[in-house]
């Protein structure tokens, strides 16, 4: 007879686990998973199917970006900040037109204004009709992605139409446009948001309208709105939290201050309020493109501009309503053809940052429902 | 006319080359199946599908996928534990397919018609998940030991409810035979008259059975990458995941076709020329466009919800159910 080993003596204190000794398991979701958008890695510690601990680890698509545009001059810059968040190019574009413009005080035609508008709305209706659509399939809803693709296609093809790019459109120069848009793209950009608008009931229906969406989304990940103030979080889920806090309209640029729209806000915060004010901003954004097609001045489309850009010595931050949130570029500028420095705050980055706080103690379905609800691009996170 | 195809169906080896035709036809029928779901999914979603392989609106798609699988090379982490892991697909397949042996096809065409044909089908349907946790366990991957978890945890739920509903099917018709069952229902279904209430529990209890969405967990691709068979690949993943999930599905429908649609028997005294093989494949297939029809429309439970939906609301009404039927059994109302 052997002795009985101790560990079969000791009787755990199973109170806290009901009764079940569980051991925790470390999950690495990602960077390849197909509910992280490319390539976000996030290190999970479960004990069977709840979380935690959960902790974003982000790098893994670096490419340093701001190095890069250190060697670029002031024209240049735009196609590569272009590639950061590569679902809304030409929003990404806009700022650090306006932080070069606002230096040398350069005159930007209304034409091109007007025009920018149009083209940054119609660029943030294609972004939310992209994660409207990835958030269905994430709970395991895979036709929405179908309709939202259908959606976005006309207004792709407007985009594609003034650009000549589907996705990395180097478009917005310093004090205007590269071109003017050609002819047929009002009405194009007309068709494509009045059809937008006449499927959105369908969207509002098939998701929001369903039982088992508002079970996994009600009350799902919700984020209280002094942490999203603390980690800087801004875009649809800061506005989600009931924080009305949209750039358009706080400090606006550009032309925003003569359309009229409002800013959909949430009262909870949780997945669902997230999803919702998604779908009504795609509202709002018809409604501005509406509005400056109906408005669209004549003229020129680019102001006058040196042909060597060259910027005086200074620094300017300059911030605008990226379709994820609060998007800015520090510039510094040491007197030459190129910035000296720029420092770039994307949206997704800040806003990843609360991800490790709404994840802990949500249950693994959870975290897709809460990481797909937090609407980020990995190469914005990363860039 | 009628008692001539009758007197066919009856014919002894017409009877055994049907019998072997369906274990033969099983495989067929999956790739039938999977291309009609590949359809219905793209008309649903706005698409065409698949439109090139075979020249004429795609029909070869599912063929080809299964040629395509074969010709993948079969890959096993260091970690797997090999036995168990080529296993699966075996046991999967082999819980899905032993349902077809109790099923009549028409009065005769069933290859046994076991006295306890409902409580057979309802015991070996459940084989398949000792399959999904002998995957997630064999995989050594910590996603496709959730699933395999999940795929047990589910069990649970679904399995009470399913047999509940069955049970209440059997008092009405007062037999567990499945031919007797589908004689009970002759030109009056169950879920028409008697048994709708079951019929609802049956299917949501089904649909958790054979993993299909909204109650998919088991194999969430945006959670847990198919879950247990995440490390599957080639001909392992084609008859353990798609073959099996396939013939389940058929599997399940023809049993609540027969159940509570009533499975060969015409559904008007009108229509008797029309021979119950024919029946049964229509009302098969209307429950399969149904399964197909759900999973393309709804988002996916969470397993916690799937669990409170069994235990709080699909348990309570079936045994209601049963009540009922008992209640008015005894009232002789039925």
């Amino acid at each position: 007879m052997g002795t009985v080993p101790e560990d079969l003596t000791r009787v755990p204190d199973l109170s806290s686990t009901g009764g079940l000794h569980t051991e925790e398991m470390v999950l690495n979701v990602g960077p390849q998973h197909p509910a992280t958008h490319g390539v976000l890695r996030v290190l999970v510690s479960v004990d069977g199917e709840r979380i935690v601990r959960a902790e974003p680890v982000i790098g893994y698509m670096h490419r340093g970006h701001e190095k890069l545009v250190e060697q670029r001059d002031f024209r240049q810059i735009t196609n590569l900040l272009s590639r950061m968040d590569w679902l809304s190019g030409i929003n990404n574009e806009i700022p650090a037109s306006l932080a070069v413009e606002r230096m040398l005080e350069l005159e930007v035609p209304r034409r091109a204004q007007y025009l920018r508008v149009i083209l940054a709305e119609l660029n943030r209706i294609t972004n939310h009709l992209m994660f409207t659509g990835s958030f269905g399939l994430e709970l395991g809803a895979t036709t929405p992605v179908m309709y939202a693709f259908r959606e976005r296609e006309l207004i792709q093809e407007a985009l594609e139409l003034v650009t000549g790019g589907r996705m990395h459109f180097g478009f917005i120069r310093p004090g205007g446009l590269k071109e003017d848009v050609p002819r047929g793209f009002v009405e194009l950009a007309r068709r494509g948001v009045r059809q937008l608008v006449a499927k959105i009931p369908d969207y509002e229906n098939l998701l929001m309208g369903n039982e088992i969406f508002k079970q996994r989304t009600v009350g799902v990940g919700r984020l209280d709105p002094a942490l999203a103030l603390d980690h800087g979080v801004s875009g649809p889920i800061l506005r989600a939290c009931g924080i009305p806090y949209d750039i358009r309209k706080v400090d606006p640029y550009l032309v925003y201050d003569e359309f009229e729209f409002d800013t959909p806000l949430g009262a909870q915060g949780d997945s669902f309020d997230r999803f919702w004010v998604l779908v009504q901003e795609m509202k709002e954004s018809a409604r501005i493109v509406e509005q400056a097609l109906d408005g669209l001045p004549e003229g020129s489309h680019i102001g006058a501009v040196p042909k060597r850009l060259t910027l005086p010595k200074g620094q300017i931050y300059c911030h605008a309503e990226n379709p994820l949130g609060e998007l800015g570029y520090y510039l510094v500028s040491d007197g030459g053809n190129k910035p000296y420095r720029l420092k770039i705050r994307t949206p997704s980055f800040s806003n990843i940052s609360v991800a490790a706080h709404m994840l802990r103690g949500a249950f693994v379905p959870d975290m897709i429902a809460i990481l797909g609800s937090m609407f980020f691009v990995v190469g914005d996170i990363d860039r | 006319m009628v008692t001539t195809l009758h007197h066919i169906l009856a014919n002894s080896i017409v009877l055994l080359a049907l019998k072997l035709g369906i274990l033969l036809l099983l495989l067929p029928a999956t790739l039938v199946v999977g291309y009609v779901e590949l359809k219905v999914m793209a008309h649903m979603q706005h698409r065409l599908g698949p439109m090139y392989a075979g020249a004429y609106h795609g029909w070869a798609q599912t063929l080809a996928d299964g040629l395509k699988f074969i010709q993948k090379e079969d890959i096993m982490a260091a970690a797997t534990d090999r036995t168990v892991f080529s296993m699966v697909p075996y046991i999967t397949m082999l819980g899905a397919a032993l349902t077809f042996v109790v099923i009549p096809f028409s009065r005769h065409g069933v290859i046994a018609n076991l006295d306890i044909g409902l409580f057979y089908a309802l015991a070996v349907s459940s084989i398949s998940v000792i399959g999904v946790l002998a995957a997630g366990w064999a995989s050594a991957n910590k996603y496709s030991l959730m699933g395999g978890l999940r795929a047990a945890a589910q069990l649970i739920a679904y399995e009470l409810p399913l047999v509940l509903a069955a049970a209440a099917v059997a008092m009405q018709a007062g037999s567990l035979s499945l031919v007797s069952i589908a004689e009970a229902q002759r030109y009056v279904p169950f879920a028409l008259w008697a048994q709708p209430l079951g019929f609802l529990i049956f299917l949501a209890a089904a649909t958790a059975e054979v993993s299909r969405t909204p109650f998919d967990m088991p194999v969430a691709e945006a959670e847990i990458i198919t879950g247990a068979f995440t490390e599957y690949s080639a001909m392992k993943f084609a008859f353990g995941l798609f073959a099996a999930e396939y013939i389940a599905m058929i599997g399940m429908s023809a049993l609540a076709a027969t159940l509570f649609l009533g499975g060969y028997v015409p559904l008007l005294p009108q229509l008797r020329f029309v021979p119950g093989p024919v029946w049964f494949l229509i009302k098969t297939g209307l429950l399969i466009f149904l399964l197909i029809w759900i999973r393309w429309t709804f988002p996916r439970l969470r397993e916690d919800q799937l669990q409170k939906f069994a235990w709080k609301v699909l348990i309570p009404l079936s045994l209601v159910n049963i009540f009922v039927t008992g209640a008015l059994k005894l009232a002789h109302w039925t």
